[in-house]
């Protein structure tokens, strides 16, 4: 039987993590929490920073989580769109900016 | 988008004893999720019962401009019932009689009863702290006759509770219908024009807001922040408040959310974010909904599930409020709705 390695409904279950841990996880929670709370960033800011990080993670679990979570906060298509762009472009840059080294070695090796 | 009415379109869940029933199957089956009265049990040992009557909400009737894809009503320009004349009496006698402050005028569309105008101002000869009408915007725009609502409004001392899903167009239309937000945003303008939404004037002009979509709303505060920004930058537009409401599972909603496949996530979210400090503040328990019909429900949302108050009074010809008030509150799964996150009522969150 194929299960897939990634079940939507395991997001439900991430506080589960504390069980095996319950000190650390406590610690990694509150943490989690205080860092989404509204401060110098808003929330809805930080939801948005959120989504851009989850897909540079390549995370299933956060992409479903913020997306709801930026929908809920009045996020619209748009925005995040442009959020993913954003970190696609320094993802798709951090690759691209090797290619400095890739020309420098071109260079050293070449007659 | 559907251009007709549950009712029009002679759907299943027009039926409200089948909504009734979906909503107490399914993922609430014994050994499922727990019913809402299950879950009042775990927070506090009795029933919901009323407090002491402030508001008297009154549906006008279902007839409606437009069709929006969320309406709990399930309402639209093919809707014909209406309230009779009788029951508007009814209505101004308890006004005069009961202690209650608060007016609230819903539909549908309250502006196209025949009787609007008449009432309106019956009712404020009687004097009522906080009359409100529900308006949808488009309706002060959609005909020449109803264009100088603002005016009446303004000259009865109205407050003007309106709906705009979103301070957007593409989120508006797809719930409400392709043209709905530039018309809204006209008779916003119209709005303020008179002085509505304007410091100092005195005439409150709040929006309301429910999620286009499955999910709930965030803060309540954070939104209206961001409401006041973009219609001020993009329109030159002010409102006084932003209510948050929550869509709940009837009606042409719960169409949407099993159309959808969204309905089981919506439920367990809802039951999730069960939060007992909405419970203490839950609308029901100080308000009292009247049907077009004369029917008295706990809510406008019990009465399109047809739930009258469990009293010996039923109808509004029967009024007594004293035996009113030893009521139990009906309640079934849709309640979560109310009880979710911050809470949601008519007149926002409440926790």
């Amino acid at each position: 039987m194929n299960t897939p390695y990634y079940q939507s409904q395991d997001l439900k279950k991430f506080k589960n993590i504390s069980d095996w841990s319950p000190e650390l996880g406590k610690k990694f929670f509150d943490y989690y929490n205080s860092v989404f709370e509204e401060s110098a960033l808003s929330a809805r800011e930080k939801s948005l920073i959120a989504l851009a990080v989850a897909h540079t993670v390549q995370c299933p679990y956060c992409i479903d989580a913020y997306t709801q979570d930026g929908l809920e906060r009045g996020v619209d298509k748009e925005e995040m769109m442009e959020a993913v762009h954003v970190a696609t472009a320094i993802r798709g840059g951090a690759s691209l900016v090797h290619g400095v080294q890739m020309m420098e070695v071109y260079e050293k090796r070449s007659m | 988008m559907a251009t007709k009415s549950l009712k029009g379109r002679v759907h299943d869940l027009a039926d409200s004893s089948t909504q009734l029933e979906f909503l107490s199957n399914g993922i609430f089956a014994p050994g499922g999720l727990p019913s809402f009265k299950e879950k009042l049990n775990t927070v506090q040992a009795e029933a919901l019962k009323p407090k002491s009557l402030e508001i008297l909400q009154m549906n006008l009737g279902y007839m409606c401009n437009q069709v929006c894809a969320h309406c709990h009503v399930d309402a639209g320009p093919d809707r014909k019932e209406m309230m009779s004349r009788a029951t508007l009496e009814h209505c101004l006698q308890i006004l005069k009689t009961t202690p209650v402050t608060t007016l609230d005028l819903t539909g549908g569309a309250p502006e196209m009863h025949p009787d609007f105008r008449w009432f309106v101002s019956e009712a404020a000869k009687i004097g009522v702290e906080d009359f409100i009408v529900r308006s949808n915007l488009t309706i002060l725009r959609a005909n020449k006759k109803y264009y100088d609502l603002p005016h009446f409004f303004k000259d009865h001392h109205i407050h003007v509770v309106s709906s705009l899903p979103f301070y957007k167009k593409d989120k508006t239309d797809r719930q409400r219908g392709e043209g709905v937000f530039s018309q809204s945003i006209q008779a916003l303008v119209e709005l303020n024009k008179v002085g509505y939404g304007k410091a100092d004037s005195g005439l409150q002009l709040d929006l309301v807001y429910n999620p286009s979509g499955a999910f709930l709303p965030a803060d309540q505060l954070a939104l209206e922040n961001d409401f006041k920004k973009a219609l001020k930058k993009e329109y030159d537009i002010d409102f006084n408040q932003l209510f948050t409401i929550t869509n709940l599972p009837i009606s042409r909603f719960l169409e949407y959310l099993i159309a959808s496949e969204n309905y089981e996530d919506y439920m367990q979210r809802l039951v999730e974010a069960f939060n007992p400090a909405a419970v203490a503040n839950v609308m029901c328990n100080n308000t009292l909904s009247v049907g077009w019909d004369g029917y008295l429900y706990d809510c406008d949302f019990n009465q399109m599930l047809d739930l009258k108050v469990a009293s010996p009074v039923q109808h509004i010809k029967d009024f007594d409020l004293d035996q009113l008030q030893t009521r139990e509150i009906c309640v079934s799964q849709h309640c979560y709705g109310c009880t979710a996150g911050a809470g949601s009522s008519c007149q926002g969150s409440v926790a």
